[in-house]
């Protein structure tokens, strides 16, 4: 890669991510399939848009246990935002909301996180500690998230190597936002309290190809215990990104995991260029020792501006302030991630702390697009006395708003002399991210006071062994033995139904292609094609796989009963047509080579399998083909 | 650091795995154990916890147990010792504000971990109070004074006289209001008791406390204390008043008759309530809204009446069905002196107690009958048991908490041994314990479930 620019996302290889230094950890988060929430005994897994009550509150820093305050959370105290929770009551209680202290943990939650621990090959913590972990945000009405550790050190086979597990986390989820605008969140509550665990893997990942991989590889892991809830929101990932010279940053809420490649690239890319940016300041001769600003009010300047955001502000009684950036002239175009410049950085942050949440929040004398009259620019300029070399932006709010985005941009700007900001960073639709936080760090990390420490037994660790799925790279190693269609490998290995499956082939020596293929493909498309699977659980599964055991033409006949499970929804249907006598063969046969007399053939070369076609079907499910082709005197094409 | 500080709260095995691979607490160590390796500092112990597992912070903040069973080395790599201290900086004076004094006596008001418990302890001095509440700056020049650092069940008749004269002392120096810091446990107890040990004050004197520790983000103790100071500093009604929050949302406070206030959810933060008649004024960071005009307004003058007279052998005893004449006897013969009944209904016991209510009388000793419904007046011409009771000298309370009938009955038997003379202080109001009237909205506990309920609290944040 040449040192001037980093190459686009297709053109990228192996060997460019370890120019650069690319290295990215994962934290994966996913929900428990458990009856109730983990602190409180609301049910579990209930969401509704719909509320009965509302409770506003505010959120203020605290000291960390080792008596620091946190600085995101200085960060969120700064916004002074108004918290709004709707309380959904059948979902929500007193707990949820603050007013109730914590119940003893669910223990069934409890089970499934150590389950996980022990398939990770944690170190297991033989006394769990309940801990505070604060978010300032105000997802959580408490101000933290109780959380604990159960497991640390483990790691899972990857390619040729390990992937390091550095802990595994058992907490409560966070609300549901619902909107964030100027000085007031709102959240749903419904989400909030259910049981979810943790994954935290070292940065272990050496270009975004493996980020996606090892996440796919741990949902596989966890999906495999049968015990985690699927679908929308049930698995969220966090991605670390760093590059050599870098920051870590932790991308939050990445929503699906075909995003991650694209999105950690451009990290990659942004962090990359934010240091170009900062050795670009060096060679102006800009430090953190020689950074220098201005900021003046100079909304009289402007009451005639025809830039439309700027002259609304200024009607609705806001003010105006510009800053000048000593040195930063054209800085502000410099490019951080695809189509995005580094004036999106002050952007965000102005939106984020000052609570400037219309867009645009900022103009700057760096912009090729219209905002101030040549003449009012130089006005401003003059009334900070910037010259050419400098860069100005303008920030408008009320009073405070301002003053606090005027006093962000100046931050921010100055950060960029030393490199990359630690902060956490929100995954955009477009592949870029956001600001979002200052990176939390251990500082925000609190014992509950509420909750004593909960021993694990080493009995209770061995119960829960024996009822753990053998590891999903061993399953899936066995699979390929067995020669399994590529397709299924991975989704059975981490199905519920794997272990049914071993059952079958071990057991009751069911061919184990038709099993796989059954259990996932077969279930699938029934799925697809609309009905409703549920019913087809591994109860019914095991039934119904046993029930062919041996049976001649049990491939139509299971995959004929499946449907008739699924679309009566019953079990009642679950029988197999009885198996055809060789009369009954003869006679499907003999009935066949009459109606095929009756027809004009046009290729008599195909006349034994149309002939075959028509004597099969009313022996479907109930006799091999290999036998009735043998009595029509069929033999396909290739066939042995 | 002494030896015991060097193993803090470790005991057992423990603490013989600590010493035997000479490690301590705050070291930065490596431990190797049967199954794993873990890396952190080591944390003192809550003494109340098992002596079988050292406890550990990860690097990522974490705190893990580990079994001290298991434990193979512990390899000292550095120390780092926590300093806990809330940022302190100077309360700053501003010459046109008002002085208000705040008392600490405990509680969560300001609050820091306890190693020794794992509980909460608090912290309390104008700086640290600046230092996490800056906005009470702008309301008062602030001075502070801890009388006392218990938890409210432990305040008791010494605490209370001390608190009075400390308010009686401190109004004599003129501050414009009081505020004092309490557990919320006890405060209504303490508020009945201030009101009848300190009169006529010709300022606000002010209860406040926080259902949230103040280790919490979320906690109410900030808006709690800027919500009192405000009342303390600028409210015109020179009461005993607990300050508490009103719904359960940040949103205001309200000022409740030290007389008339109870504790009434053992967790919300809108836990206390008025009973049986209205509380004295809403406060938000904004303003002050009275909503009633019968308080005793504030005065410039500062003659403050404190007499802290307290017998402390009374008794309060919740009436159950079935209870036996023992129980009465008991109070009798170990020689207590008033007993306050909460009764049945407009104000019941069972007849077997008759004959010990009898032995009580013949002993001199002062029984006053009160309601556990709460809400509502004794009232025992109803029923001929009531008749019986009043017979046998039990005296109705009227409208009187039980809690507030406790207090004053011990306040009044410090001052007098004489019947008539207890009978005369109890049953004359000194500021709403009793009152004429139970206005139609003074009892209010609105039903979830019934439409108009929930169409109100869908309405307005609770």
């Amino acid at each position: 890669m040449t040192p001037s620019e980093f190459r686009p996302f297709a053109d990228m290889t192996p060997d460019d991510y370890a120019a650069v230094g690319f290295k990215s950890g994962l934290e994966i988060h996913q929900q428990l399939l458990t009856e109730r929430k983990l602190f409180c005994r609301c049910p579990a897994g209930r969401y509704s848009d719909h509320y009965h009550a509302e409770i506003l509150r505010h959120m203020r820093p605290t000291l960390s246990e080792l008596g620091e305050y946190d600085g995101t959370a200085l960060m969120e105290f700064k916004t002074k935002k108004e918290i709004v929770y709707r309380i959904n009551r059948d979902t929500v209680c007193t707990y949820e909301m603050d007013d109730t202290p914590p119940f003893m943990i669910d223990e069934q939650a409890l089970d499934i996180a150590l389950g996980v621990a022990l398939l990770y090959r944690c170190a297991m913590v033989d006394e769990l500690h309940i801990a505070r972990k604060q978010y300032l945000d105000g997802s959580i009405p408490t101000g933290f998230q109780r959380t604990t550790i159960v497991g640390v050190d483990g790691s899972v086979p990857y390619k040729d190597r390990s992937i390091h597990i550095i802990q595994l986390g058992l907490e409560e989820d966070a609300c549901r936002e619902v909107s964030d605008t100027g000085h007031q969140r709102v959240y749903l509550t419904d989400r909030l309290g259910m049981p979810l665990i943790e994954t935290v893997t070292a940065p272990d990942m050496r270009t975004p190809s493996e980020v996606a991989d090892v996440a796919q590889l741990l949902r596989r892991i966890v999906r495999s215990t049968g015990r985690v809830r699927t679908g929308i929101g049930a698995a969220r990932e966090d991605v670390n990104v760093s590059v050599t010279g870098g920051t870590r940053i932790e991308i939050k809420g990445v929503p699906r995991i075909p995003l991650i490649p694209l999105l950690t690239y451009n990290e990659a890319m942004r962090q990359w260029n934010l240091l170009r940016l900062r050795d670009e300041l060096h060679r102006r001769g800009i430090t953190p020792e020689s950074f220098q600003s201005r900021t003046e009010n100079v909304t009289r300047l402007l009451k005639k501006t025809r830039f439309t955001p700027v002259r609304n502000a200024i009607a609705s009684g806001m003010i105006v302030n510009a800053v000048r950036l000593h040195g930063f002239h054209g800085l502000l175009r410099w490019t951080t991630q695809t189509d995005t410049f580094f004036s999106r950085e002050i952007s965000d942050r102005v939106r984020v702390i000052a609570c400037l949440t219309t867009l645009p929040n900022i103009a700057h004398s760096d912009s090729p697009s219209e905002t101030l009259s040549s003449s009012e620019w130089q006005a401003v300029k003059k009334a900070l006395g910037a010259s050419e070399d400098d860069t100005v932006i303008l920030v408008w709010g009320l009073d405070t708003d301002a003053a606090m985005g005027a006093g962000e941009i100046i931050i921010r700007a100055k950060e960029a002399t030393i490199g990359v900001p630690s902060e956490t960073r929100q995954a955009l639709r477009d592949g870029t991210n956001g600001f979002e936080r200052i990176l939390p760090g251990p500082d925000r990390m609190y014992p509950d006071t509420d909750l004593p420490p909960k021993r694990i037994t080493a009995d209770r660790l061995e119960r829960i062994r024996t009822t753990l799925p053998s590891p999903v790279w061993e399953r899936e190693r066995w699979y390929r033995e067995l020669q399994l269609p590529p397709d299924v490998i991975q989704p059975l290995a981490s199905s519920v139904f794997a272990g049914l499956f071993e059952q079958a082939v071990t057991e009751w020596k069911i061919d184990s292609t038709l099993a796989a293929v059954a259990l996932i493909q077969w279930r699938k498309d029934l799925r697809r094609s609309g009905l409703d699977v549920s019913v087809l659980n591994a109860d019914t599964m095991g039934m119904l796989l046993h029930a062919g055991h041996g049976q001649p033409g049990v491939r139509d006949g299971l995959r004929q009963a499946m449907r008739n499970v699924a679309s009566t929804g019953s079990t009642n249907a679950i029988a197999l047509p009885p198996p055809a006598s060789d009369e009954e063969i003869g006679q499907a046969v003999s009935e066949a080579r009459k109606q095929l007399a009756g027809l004009t053939v046009r290729k008599p070369e195909k006349s034994a399998e149309i002939r075959m076609g028509l004597a099969m079907k009313p022996l479907r499910g109930r006799a091999s083909g290999a036998r009735v082709a043998e009595l029509v005197g069929f033999r396909k094409e290739g066939a042995a | 650091m002494t030896a015991s500080d060097a193993y803090k709260g470790y005991r057992g095995a423990a603490l013989d795995t600590l010493k035997n691979f000479q490690a301590q607490v705050w070291n930065d160590v490596e431990i190797t154990t049967s199954h794993g390796k873990y890396t952190g500092i080591i944390l003192p112990r809550s003494e109340t916890a098992d002596p079988l597992h050292i406890v550990i912070k990860l690097r990522s903040g974490y705190n893990v147990g580990i079994a001290a069973a298991s434990i193979e080395g512990i390899t000292t790599t550095g120390r780092k010792e926590a300093h806990y201290k809330i940022p302190e900086k100077e309360f700053p004076f501003d010459p046109r504000k008002p002085r208000v004094k705040l008392f600490g006596t405990g509680g969560t008001i300001a609050s820091r971990l306890d190693y020794r418990t794992g509980a909460v302890i608090p912290a309390f001095s104008p700086g640290e109070l600046y230092g996490s509440v800056p906005e009470l700056a702008d309301i008062c020049n602030l001075e502070t004074e801890k009388l006392y650092g218990v938890f409210s069940e432990n305040m008791g008749p010494e605490q209370w006289r001390g608190t009075a004269e400390a308010i009686g002392r401190e109004v004599q120096k003129g501050v414009q209001g009081i505020v004092i810091g309490h557990g919320t446990d006890t405060m209504h107890h303490t508020a009945a008791i201030l009101s009848f040990m300190v009169q006529n004050s010709p300022v606000p004197i002010v209860m406040v406390g926080s259902q949230r520790s103040s280790d919490r983000p979320s906690s109410d103790a900030a808006l709690n204390l800027m919500h009192s100071v405000k009342a303390a500093a600028e409210s015109d009604i020179a009461e005993v008043m607990v300050c508490m929050f009103g719904p359960t949302s940040d949103m205001y406070g309200l000022l409740h008759r030290g007389t008339r206030v109870r504790k009434m959810h053992s967790s919300y933060r809108s836990t206390f309530r008025t009973i049986g008649d209205i509380p004295l004024a809403m406060v938000s960071r904004e303003t002050i809204t009275p909503l009633r005009q019968d308080y005793r307004h504030r005065r410039s003058d500062k003659d403050v009446v404190v007499n802290t007279a307290f017998e402390e052998k009374v008794a309060i005893v919740y009436y159950y069905p079935n209870m036996r004449p023992d129980i009465i006897d008991s109070l009798i013969d170990n020689g207590y002196r008033g007993i306050v009944i909460a009764g049945t209904g407009l104000g019941h016991v069972n007849k077997p107690l008759y004959p010990a209510l009898k032995r009580a009388k013949e002993k001199n000793i002062a029984v006053y009958m009160t309601v556990q419904t709460l809400w509502g007046y004794v009232q025992m011409y109803v029923y001929d048991t009531g008749r019986d009771m009043m017979e046998l000298g039990v005296v109705p309370t009227a409208n009187m908490l039980p809690e507030v009938a406790y207090m004053k009955l011990g306040w009044a038997l410090g001052q007098t041994s004489d019947p008539a003379e207890v009978n005369r202080i109890m049953l004359t109001p000194v500021n709403g314990e009793i009152t004429d009237r139970e206005p139609s909205n003074g009892y209010l506990i609105f039903q979830g479930g019934i439409p108009e309920v929930e169409e109100f609290i869908s309405r307005y944040r609770k």
